[in-house]
């Protein structure tokens, strides 16, 4: 069981990404509407939010330190911020500036930071053979840091993603690898596209560990993941984690979403982890009232600076787009 | 054509007509890939036609590029028609070997035995801030590869004629639609991605480039989205005076050089104007088939405008000072003719 502070702390986590991404959400229809234009407004393009998955990214990074290696998706915000991502210049790349990590080359999908060694990329599974590299890396050069990729449920059917879990268990690399199970890849429900229930089974057939997660619970993943993190550390190999998460929002914004029904978004809505994790450390005395308002309180502050930071500063100039081809 | 008479639809609704016509007419057609069932493909280009052919004709695959775009390749040679969609034409990395390896190459090697009729559908192109893997034309790269016709449609007429010439073509078929033709809601509203589309099925042979503009003092190559960029750019010049041919190539493979040295030959200059990448790709060779087929009509060296030798960055300055537009365009076909 994490500790009060532990609890606390994945509490405030979890409340900064919700923020961070609801006022993403916000700038990002500014300019969009009445007639949704996806080239318009502060923050173009395509825009995938991870509410409803925080328990995963909280539960897994708060083993983490910055020399350990993360791999994300096209959904990687709250992966990012989990990790330790400066929430000023991410929010600087979401927005296209000068400022941002990538001076806005990158954009949402592709943020990449040295400082807490995170990458991520918009191709389906594609970030997982990166994490594998980074472990590799780091026997060789004698560190016990390790690599953490997440990944959805979809990406679970990609080639790399088997490819991936074979190489780390045959080098026997200090991997984790984290299955974000929401249920959906855009339209495709998980029944539709894998044969198995669980993601976890698939570990037995690479030779390592797989552990299932049925609840979206931040505590259980933080257990699970504490487990694997230990393991990989002391060289003993990779291990498989699968979360069933939650979607709460489109596959990306703007997704009319006609193929969920309105049942499911409610059953959502009345399920949100957040909500039910922060009730329980309420009611079991981890957190008063008042803390969990202060928490809330100091992620609002935290992240409006950041947008602050993101909407005051400069965009680069049109013609560095011909910059950063070549080291 | 009087109004009245006129059909109008969307680039995307033009696609999914062909497709349910060609469905109707020949069972051994079926269309896979992700979202294309109750989602009707993220750009619409098969929109209805899981409600009209059910889940056997209709199939929402799992993201298994390789599986998939290797399983229409067999079911081709098997005896069906597939049409199988990728999302966007970047994701194509995931699944290479199957596309330049084993669908492209296979008829060749098996001395013309073996015929692989399947349509591979993709949607190209930026100009939205999308990224560097959401953004890309790539038809040069396959252009580079033997063995698979390219098509690349700018309007809803063609798209619909050669959707249908596509799965009738008895070879690998890449069929690549630009976003911004679509005639999607949620882009940026394009009056070009609507037009008149007859409701009877018709063929628009592979191959054949199309004069979207007729003109006397300049060739404008170009396709895709380029081609309505273009259009608007010919209206400016108009107003100087000067009087700019538009060829919409429409397929890259097989290229209609014929059609671009008649012009050249009575226009005697050539402007080339590309979304995809400079180097090593459709514009140079354009301008190639000139220099060999028509070098003597030349009034003045060929120019070419195209996407910087850069991956596509995000941001919306950026992005935007590497693609060719519509002042762009003139100011490069001004030169020429100045
Ligand atoms: C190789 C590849 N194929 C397809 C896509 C298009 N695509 C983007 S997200 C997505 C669904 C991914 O589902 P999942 O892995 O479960 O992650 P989630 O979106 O649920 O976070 C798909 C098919 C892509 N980006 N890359």
């Amino acid at each position: 069981m994490p500790s009060n502070d532990t609890l606390r702390a994945m509490h405030r986590q979890m409340v900064r990404i919700r923020l961070f991404e609801e006022t993403i959400q916000q700038s990002y229809f500014e300019g969009k509407l009445p007639a949704f234009d996806i080239a318009a407004g502060p923050v173009p393009g395509e825009m995938h939010l991870a509410a409803g998955q925080e328990p995963v990214a909280a539960g897994v990074c708060a083993h983490l330190r910055p020399s350990d290696t993360v791999t994300a998706t096209h959904r990687p915000h709250h992966v990012a911020l989990a990790h330790g991502m400066d929430m000023r210049r991410m929010a600087a790349e979401i927005f296209g500036k000068d400022t941002g990590l990538g001076h806005g080359k990158g954009g949402h999908m592709h943020l990449f930071d040295p400082a807490t060694n995170f990458g991520c990329s918009g191709i389906i599974a594609e970030g997982m053979p990166g994490a594998v590299g980074a472990a590799l890396a780091a026997r060789k050069q004698g560190r016990d840091d390790i690599a953490v990729s997440f990944f959805g449920e979809g990406a679970a059917n990609q080639g790399a993603f088997h490819e991936s879990l074979n190489l780390a268990a045959v080098w026997k690399l200090g991997v984790v690898f984290v299955c974000e199970d929401n249920d959906w890849a855009i339209s495709v429900p998980k029944a539709k596209s894998t044969a198995i229930a669980s993601n976890a089974d698939r570990a037995a057939a690479y030779g390592m560990p797989g552990v299932l997660i049925p609840d979206n619970d931040p505590v259980a993943v933080y257990e699970a993941a504490g487990e694997a993190v230990a393991r990989a550390r002391r060289g003993g190999g990779p291990s498989l984690i699968e979360v069933k998460t939650q979607r709460l929002l489109g596959h990306f914004e703007g997704d009319p979403q006609l193929y969920r029904t309105a049942e499911e978004m409610e059953r959502l809505k009345a399920t949100d982890a957040l909500h039910i994790f922060e009730r329980r450390l309420v009611d079991t005395g981890v957190l008063s009232e008042a803390d969990a308002a202060e928490a809330w309180a100091a992620a609002r502050a935290e992240v409006d600076d950041a947008i602050g930071f993101a909407r005051t500063s400069p965009y680069p100039q049109p013609s560095d787009a011909l910059l950063h081809v070549f080291a | 054509m009087t109004a009245e008479t006129k059909r109008l639809l969307t680039t995307s609704k033009a696609i999914s007509e062909a497709i349910a016509q060609e469905m109707e007419r020949d069972a051994s057609v079926f269309a896979m890939g992700e979202d294309i069932g109750t989602y009707g493909g993220i750009f619409g280009a098969t929109e209805g036609l899981l409600a009209k052919f059910g889940p056997e004709r209709v199939m929402d695959t799992p993201i298994s590029e390789t599986g998939f775009i290797g399983a229409a390749t067999g079911a081709a040679i098997a005896g069906m028609r597939p049409i199988v969609e990728l999302m966007f034409v970047d994701f194509f990395g995931v699944a290479m070997d199957q596309i330049y390896n084993h669908m492209a190459k296979i008829h060749y090697e098996s001395g013309g035995n073996v015929k692989v009729p399947v349509v591979l559908t993709t949607a190209i192109g930026g100009g939205y801030s999308d990224g560097a893997q959401h953004s890309q034309t790539l038809y040069g790269l396959f252009a580079h590869l033997p063995g698979m016709k390219i098509v690349v449609p700018s309007t809803p007429y063609d798209a619909k004629g050669l959707m249908i010439s596509a799965i009738r073509d008895d070879n690998p078929v890449l069929y690549m639609f630009h976003k911004g033709v679509m005639g999607l809601g949620w882009m940026t509203p394009n009056p070009r991605a609507t037009g008149h589309v007859p409701e009877e099925p018709y063929t628009i042979p592979i191959g054949k480039a199309d004069v979207k503009r007729p003109g006397k003092d300049v060739t404008i190559v170009t396709l895709s989205l380029m081609v309505h960029r273009a259009l608007d750019a010919a209206e400016d010049l108009a107003r100087e005076g000067i009087d700019a041919e538009v060829i919409d190539l429409r397929s890259v493979i097989p290229l209609d050089r014929e059609a671009i040295i008649e012009s050249v030959k009575k226009t005697h200059r050539l402007l080339v104007v590309d979304e995809d990448y400079r180097s090593f790709g459709l514009t140079g060779e354009v301008i190639t088939s000139v220099i060999e087929g028509a070098f003597d009509h030349l009034d003045v060296p060929p120019a070419r405008l195209a996407y910087p030798d850069v991956p596509i960055p995000y941001s919306r300055p950026l992005e935007q000072f590497c693609l060719p537009n519509r002042e762009t365009i003139a100011a490069a076909a001004r030169q020429l003719v100045g």
